[in-house]
Formats: structure tokens, sequence, C-alpha cells
């Protein structure tokens, strides 16, 4: 009642005016990419071309191999730690979530150092050439590891939330165990695994970290590779806008497959009697050993074995870690503070047009690192020459692309403020802005941080649009990562991979423990 | 409101705060050229000038686009490129020089417009595997590369300056069906791609591949790290063929430079005699000198070999090419 009268007030103008004013500088740089790539003839030349379609089908054959190996992992091991009686299995589900803390490039590197030429088991078996770990197997094995656990995370959630009464009604019917998850359990939990398989999809279609280091011919890889290689920089924004098709596409395949789902009630909440495994006890300990053993041990041992060899001239990444940690804190900042305005108008004034800012904020979802970082580029150079190869722009990329993780922190927690608390003040005599600040702002403080700290988490790990748009000098710790790593100077690379894990993983537990997996980063 | 205008304005200044390009004790320079090998003459720059350097490291053709793209706008003071070919591509954008540079090195090694110097001579080589191949086993010719017998041997690193500048060399030495023949016989034997120089040589040294194309001195660069008995070797080719190319790395003034005395004080440094005797008392560093009296490492070929070695091509003429030798290497695979 109290939305649909606050849907006739009209929003104030000093809420308006600055959430006008994030959107357009945000739809800036992009418009202008648009404009850079559709100016130029060459540009449906390069659409059209043999090269340009195959680029698009590697991709697509990455996205697909990655997001099917993801849901495969996350849902059984899912399955495994919240409705069977594995040994463990408390045990086995906090160690299975945690390659959430390994940003995708450190999963590369970690793979590279083990199994790359010159990497750890070349030199442990003293053998010549192991088998090609570059190109498709190699980025499928880094982007799976590093995004199985968003399905796992959701589903799981959506496992303990089923109500067990329609398996046992099933089961009460004489079915059999694998029958009943496919046609009984499955079906409940497919919403929340279409989400994860989602996000896994996104995450993929963005990844510039792991595709360039296995040196696999994806879109942004290819992006950046024109971008540095061609003296005509067309060919980068058309493929940028390639890129940005086909994230709308996953986008909207996936809204459309959510609206065929049929959702049954949740039911009433009743302790889950776990599956009895039996036989299968074995085997599904010695899966989720393999599984998670690998996942664990092989970065463990790659960070330790690699950080040991070049610590007699280890140079300590702290200048680096600064500069990561401030820039990203900066971002942080500065995203909530933009996402607010757009928060409020969204939840207190809700109507078409605040409709349209909050839709057009969360852009930077279908915008790629890589797409961000060009059309910056070219926008900066040309027209904003002062904040060019400054910090400052570097954070407004940052913000670009992770507005809507603020965003969805911020709102989670305005939906739960009471606007009747918003409008005692305003009858007190308090204007609309003063009253939202003071009372509504601080109220909704713990989502707001919530979103801050995604963003600097994300910030953290970003790596194509810090590689193109840092100032001179300014390495973080993700730059040097890809710098030794891209030239296999693996002994150079663990202690700044190692200092970026430490720093986020503390980040990553306090945030999964909230539960919000819908608002994850790319990377 | 007012607290959040006050953190954007923090966020600005903070932003601001590293841009410093106006002052007159900061240059900046561009450096197509490789952080290990270069750092140490810009330190000593800063020692001798009190002029604080701030280098944006990149691929000479990266570095190169981007000062196109820039305009006027561009922070750069200076541009050290790897080859001919970037310097060449900006040449609108580059001040003349005065003789007192320019005459510090042979007219072949500097642009014949006055706009950029060559600061170093090197050498196009096959690097290869000693434990896997011997002199005589390596071809005297690049084009035998395209041989199968090469087949996932040979190491490149296609979006290195130096191995644009020898595609360029190429395409103006035997014409441009017979280097695009030559780039997809080479890109049908399944060469690897690498990076940089540095880890194609690293690569030949495990046996990786058991040869590779690049410049002269990276082999020195790569036996400091890994010892003198690393297996491996570089092989000069022999008379004018493409893969005996010797180009320059060079430097040049930005026009337009808000410190240009500084930066043609930086120019004129890299020439000095004690910058060039740089290339020869360092360990790890075996470039050419390209002053006159300073002789390069023993083993390295010397000046007046140089200049009569490789196919006669002009190194001015390379700027005009290197669109077209970049669009020719997407065209082949080896930047797509």
């Amino acid at each position: 009642m109290s939305d649909a009268r606050a849907g006739r007030r009209r929003a104030p103008l000093s809420l308006v005016l600055p959430a006008v004013a994030v959107v357009s500088l945000l739809l800036l740089p992009f418009a202008y990419l648009l404009l850079r790539a559709g100016g130029s003839s060459r540009g449906w030349q390069i659409l059209w071309r043999r090269a340009t379609l195959e680029l698009v089908w590697s991709t697509g054959l990455l996205v697909a191999g990655v997001t099917l190996a993801s849901v495969a992992i996350g849902v059984s091991l899912a399955w495994l730690t919240t409705r069977t009686d594995l040994p463990g299995r408390r045990l086995w589900a906090l160690a299975a979530a945690l390659p959430l803390v390994i940003p995708s490039y450190v999963a590369a590197f970690c793979l590279l150092g083990a199994f790359g030429p010159r990497g750890l088991l070349q030199q442990l078996l003293g053998v010549e050439r192991l088998p090609e770990i570059y190109g498709y197997w190699g980025a499928l094995l880094a982007l799976t590891l590093s995004t199985y656990p968003y399905v796992l995370l959701l589903t799981s959630a959506a496992l303990r939330g089923l109500d067990p009464s329609m398996e046992e009604a099933a089961r009460g019917l004489g079915r059999q165990n694998l029958y009943v998850f496919r046609r009984v359990t499955l079906p409940a939990v497919r919403p929340a695994i279409g989400a994860g398989a989602l996000l896994v999809a996104l995450y993929t279609l963005s990844d510039f970290g792991v595709v360039s280091l296995m040196r696999y011919d994806a879109l942004t890889r290819a992006i950046y590779l024109q971008y540095k290689s061609l003296f005509d920089r067309t060919p980068a924004a058309v493929l940028a806008l390639v890129l940005v098709a086909l994230t709308a596409l996953v986008l909207v395949v996936e809204g459309r497959s959510r609206l065929r789902t049929s959702r049954s009630s949740p039911g009433v909440a009743r302790r889950q009697r776990p599956h009895e495994l039996g036989r299968w006890k074995v085997p599904a300990l010695v899966y989720c050993g393999t599984l998670v053993g690998a996942f664990l041990a092989v970065p463990a041992t790659v960070l330790g074995y690699w950080l040991a060899r070049g610590l007699d001239r280890a140079e300590s990444p702290l200048g680096e870690a600064i500069n990561s940690v401030s820039a990203s804190a900066l971002a942080a900042v500065a995203a909530a503070i933009a996402a607010l305005p757009i928060a409020l108008l969204a939840h207190r004034y809700p109507g078409r047009g605040t409709r349209l800012l909050e839709r057009l904020s969360f852009a930077g979802n279908a915008l790629p690192g890589i797409v961000i970082a060009l059309s910056l580029v070219f926008f900066a150079a040309n027209y904003a020459s002062p904040i060019y190869q400054t910090l400052a722009l570097l954070v407004f990329a940052y913000v670009v692309r992770f507005l809507p993780q603020a965003l969805a922190g911020t709102e989670s927690s305005l939906a739960s403020v009471s606007p009747r608390v918003e409008e005692a003040a305003r009858s007190l005599g308090r204007g609309p802005l003063r009253a939202a600040f003071t009372v509504t702002v601080p109220l909704a403080r713990s989502g707001i941080l919530a979103g801050a700290a995604l963003v600097f988490l994300s910030a953290m790990k970003e790596l194509p649009a810090t590689l193109l748009l840092r100032p001179i000098g300014f390495d973080t710790l993700a730059t040097e990562i890809w710098r030794f790593t891209s030239v296999g100077a693996y002994s150079r690379a663990a202690a700044p991979a190692l200092v970026l894990i430490a720093v986020s993983a503390p980040l990553v537990y306090l945030l999964s423990s909230r539960h919000r997996p819908e608002a994850t980063e790319h990377g | 409101m007012k607290r959040s205008m006050i953190l954007l304005a923090l966020v600005a200044l903070a932003g601001c705060g590293g841009n410093d390009e106006g002052s007159n004790d900061t240059l900046t320079v561009y450096s197509g050229r490789e952080e290990e090998l270069v750092q140490p003459l810009f330190e000593r720059f800063e020692e001798e000038t009190g002029i604080t350097v701030e280098v944006r490291y990149g691929d000479s053709a990266e570095l190169a686009a981007t000062i196109a793209e820039e305009g006027d706008n561009s922070p750069a003071d200076v541009f050290f490129a790897q080859d001919p070919g970037s310097l060449g591509a900006v040449e609108d954008r580059l001040a003349q020089l005065p003789d007192s540079i320019l005459n510090r090195v042979s007219p072949k090694f500097r642009d014949s417009e006055r706009r950029w110097v060559g600061t170093s001579g090197r050498a196009r080589v096959i690097v290869y595997n000693t434990d896997e191949l011997s002199a005589a086993e390596v071809p005297d010719s690049v084009f035998e590369l395209t041989d199968p017998k090469w087949r996932g041997k040979i190491g490149i690193a296609p979006t290195n300056a130096s191995f644009q500048a020898f595609v360029t060399a190429m395409r103006l030495d035997v014409g441009e069906e017979r280097t695009r023949e030559w780039l997809e016989g080479v890109e049908a034997n399944n060469p690897k791609f690498y990076e940089k120089n540095t880890p194609v040589v690293e690569a030949t040294a495990a046996g990786e591949v058991e040869l590779g194309l690049v410049n002269h001195y990276y082999l020195y660069l790569v036996k400091e790290e890994l010892g003198e008995d690393a297996p491996i070797e570089n092989k000069y080719l022999p008379g004018d063929d493409p893969g005996a190319l010797v180009s320059v790395a060079g430097a040049g003034v930005l026009d337009g430079s808000s410190n240009e005395s500084a930066a043609r004080s930086f120019v004129e440094f890299l020439l000095s005699d004690d910058s060039q005797r740089f290339y020869v008392d360092e360990a790890e560093e075996a470039e050419i000198p390209l002053v006159d009296g300073i002789d390069p490492k023993p083993g390295v070929p010397t000046l007046a070999e140089l200049e009569s070695r490789g196919p006669s091509v002009d190194l001015s003429s390379f700027g005009d090419e290197l669109e077209r030798t970049l669009e020719l290497l997407n065209e082949t695979g080896y930047t797509s």
C-alpha cells in the first residue's frame, strides 16, 4: 500500500539529477564505442569475416563446456553434501566452496605452474614433454575450477530449502533413488541451477585472464590481441560489440527459460532425512576426495612450490598490494555512493522512469571488463584527457563494471527499511533528501557495506581493465600475476598470487556467509 | 549529500595526484623495450640529471597505436621503441632532432627525415637448442622453415616489434606474395607462439622448441639466468637472407612534448659513450653500440660487419609499412 502511494509522489530533483548523471556517465563510453565501431565502413566487413565467426564459435564452445562441467560438479557435490549421509559432509561442503577465493587467472597460473612447460610436474618427473595444457582443455579446467562453487552454493541452498515430502511420496510409490533425483529433486532446484549456470556462463564470456594465459581463441583474448597488435583499432571495437551481443543473448535465453520453469511451493520446512548411500559410500567419498583434493591441492602445492623457488630473489609485493587495495577501496566507496540515488529512487519512487534508470545501471553486468576498458581508452584519450591514464579513470572503470553489485547490496537492505520511518521524518519537516540520508541510509548500512565489499573484492581481482587503464608505473597484484605468468616466470607470480588470495579470502568468507550469491563478479 | 560530494571530490583528487606531466623534473617515456633490458638505463639517467622518468611499458606497435590514438593529448615525451617501424609509424608526431644527436650514428641507422635515431643495433638470428641440433642442421635461410620437418619445433613472438620488423624486411625484400606464402607455410608447421623474445629463448633452452626466431642479444640475457652451459646458441644467417636483417632500437621526441629539452637530453644520453658502453660492460646485455669507436662484446658482430649484412632495405621506410605488416600477420593467423 505504502509503495503504491509513494508511486504517485514525484521523485525529488535532488535525487533524480545525481541518478541521471551517474547513469549517463556509465553509458557514455559505451555509446562512444558504438559510434566508433559503427562509424567506420570497415566495421561491417570485419563483422562478417570468417575469423570473427570462428571466434564466436570457439567462445560459445568454451561457455557451453565450462557451464556443463560446473553444473555437473556443482550439483553433484551439492547433493552429496546436503542430502546424503556422506561422512564429514559439512567439512566437504566447506572445502568444496573454497576455490571461490581463487581468481580464475590464478587458477590458470596454478595449472600452468603444475602441468605447463617448465612447470612443477615436468621438473619433478624430469620428462621433456607433457601433454599440451594450453588451449581448450586448459581453459576449461581453470574456469571450471573457479566457477563451479557458484553452482554449488546456489544449489545447496535450494536443496536445503526443499520440502522433503515430494521425494518421500515418490519413494513411497516405489521409485528408485536415481529416478527420484532425476524426476523430483532436480526439477525442484532447477531455478537455482539455472541461476548458477547463468553466472558461470557470464563469467566465462567475460573472462580474459584464463583464455589469454591458456592461449585459447576466445573473443576477449582476440580483442586484446587486436588492440595490441593492429595499428587500426576498429577491429577491436567491432569484436567488443560482438561480445556484448553474445552476453545479451545469454541473458535473454536465460530469461526465457526461467519463464518456462514451474515453481512448487516450498511447503512446510521440515528436517530432511539424508539418503543412505550404502554401498555407494566409498565411491562417493573417492569422488569428493578426488575433486576437492585436486581443486585444493594443486593450487596449494603449486603456489607453495613456486614461492619457495622464488624466495631467494623475490621482491615483496607490498607496493603492488597497496596499489590494489587503494584502487579497490576507492572504487568501493565511489560505487556505493553512486548506487545510492539510483537505489533510493527505485525503492521510494517506483515508476517507469526510475525503473529504466535502475535497469540501465545494471548494464555493467553485460559489459565485460575488456569492453569497458577499450571504450574508456578510446573515450578518455580523445575527450577526457585530464583524467586519461590517471587513477580516477581506472576507478571509474571499476565503478561502471561493478556498480550492479553495489546496487544489489544497497537494494537488498533498502527493501527491509520501512518507508514509514522516512515518512515520519518527513512529516517532522525534513526534506526528502535529508530524510533519506539521515534515516534510511543509516538503517540500510549493512547492505550498503556488503555491496561496497563486493565491489572491493571484484576490483581487487579485476584484470583486463586494470591492464589497459592503469596509470604509468601503477602495478597491482593482478597485473603482476599476469605479467609473470604470461612469460612463464612462475616463481615470481607466486607471491602476488598468495597475497591476493590472503586479502580476498576473509571477505569471500564474510560475504558468502551472508548468502548473497546472486551478486557475484565476473572475472 | 554533502558528505558524498566531499568523498567524490576526494576520489577525483586522488586520481589527479599521479598526474604531474607538466612539471619540469618528470619525463614520460613510452618504452616498447623490455623492462629487464632498459630499466638500468633509466635509473642512470635519473641519477645523472635528477629528472624523474615515468615509463609506460608495452609492445612497440601497441604504444605507437596508443600515441596515434592519443593525438595531441599524449602524455608521452619520448618514444623508445624496439624497431624502426613503430617509430616511423608515428613520425608525424615526432619532432626533428638536432645534428648533435643524429650525427652520432651512421645515416643507415637513423630516419632520413631526422625524426628518430637508432640507439642500439641488433641482428636477427635463429637461436637453437644445441642438444637437439648442430649449427649445420640449423637452416641457412628462414625460407627453409616451411619444410614439414620443423613441424612443432619453431618458437616465435608474433606481437613483438622485432619479429614485425623482420616481416617488413621480408616484404620489402622478396615481395608481399612470397612473404604471405612464407607466413602461411610456417603457420602450417604449427609454431609455438610466445609473448616476448625472452620466453622464446627460454623455451628453446628447455627443449620445448628446437629453434626460435629472435634478436641476437636475448641469448646472453637467458644465459645469465640459466648459466653459461645452457644448451642454446645463436646462428647468424649468411648473406642477404631476410632472416639476417640488421635493425635498430631507437628513440624519438614527441612533437609538442611539454618537456622537450629534457626529452632531447634523454635521447642524447642514450647515445652518450657511457650509455653505449652499457651494452658491452653489463654481463647480460649484448646489443651492438651504434656510436663509432665502441666495439661490441666478443662474439657479437661489429658495426662494420653489420653494415654489410642482411637484406638491403631502408629502415626509414619501415614506418609506412608497419600497418600493412600488422594486417598481414593478422590475416595469416599470427595475431588473431
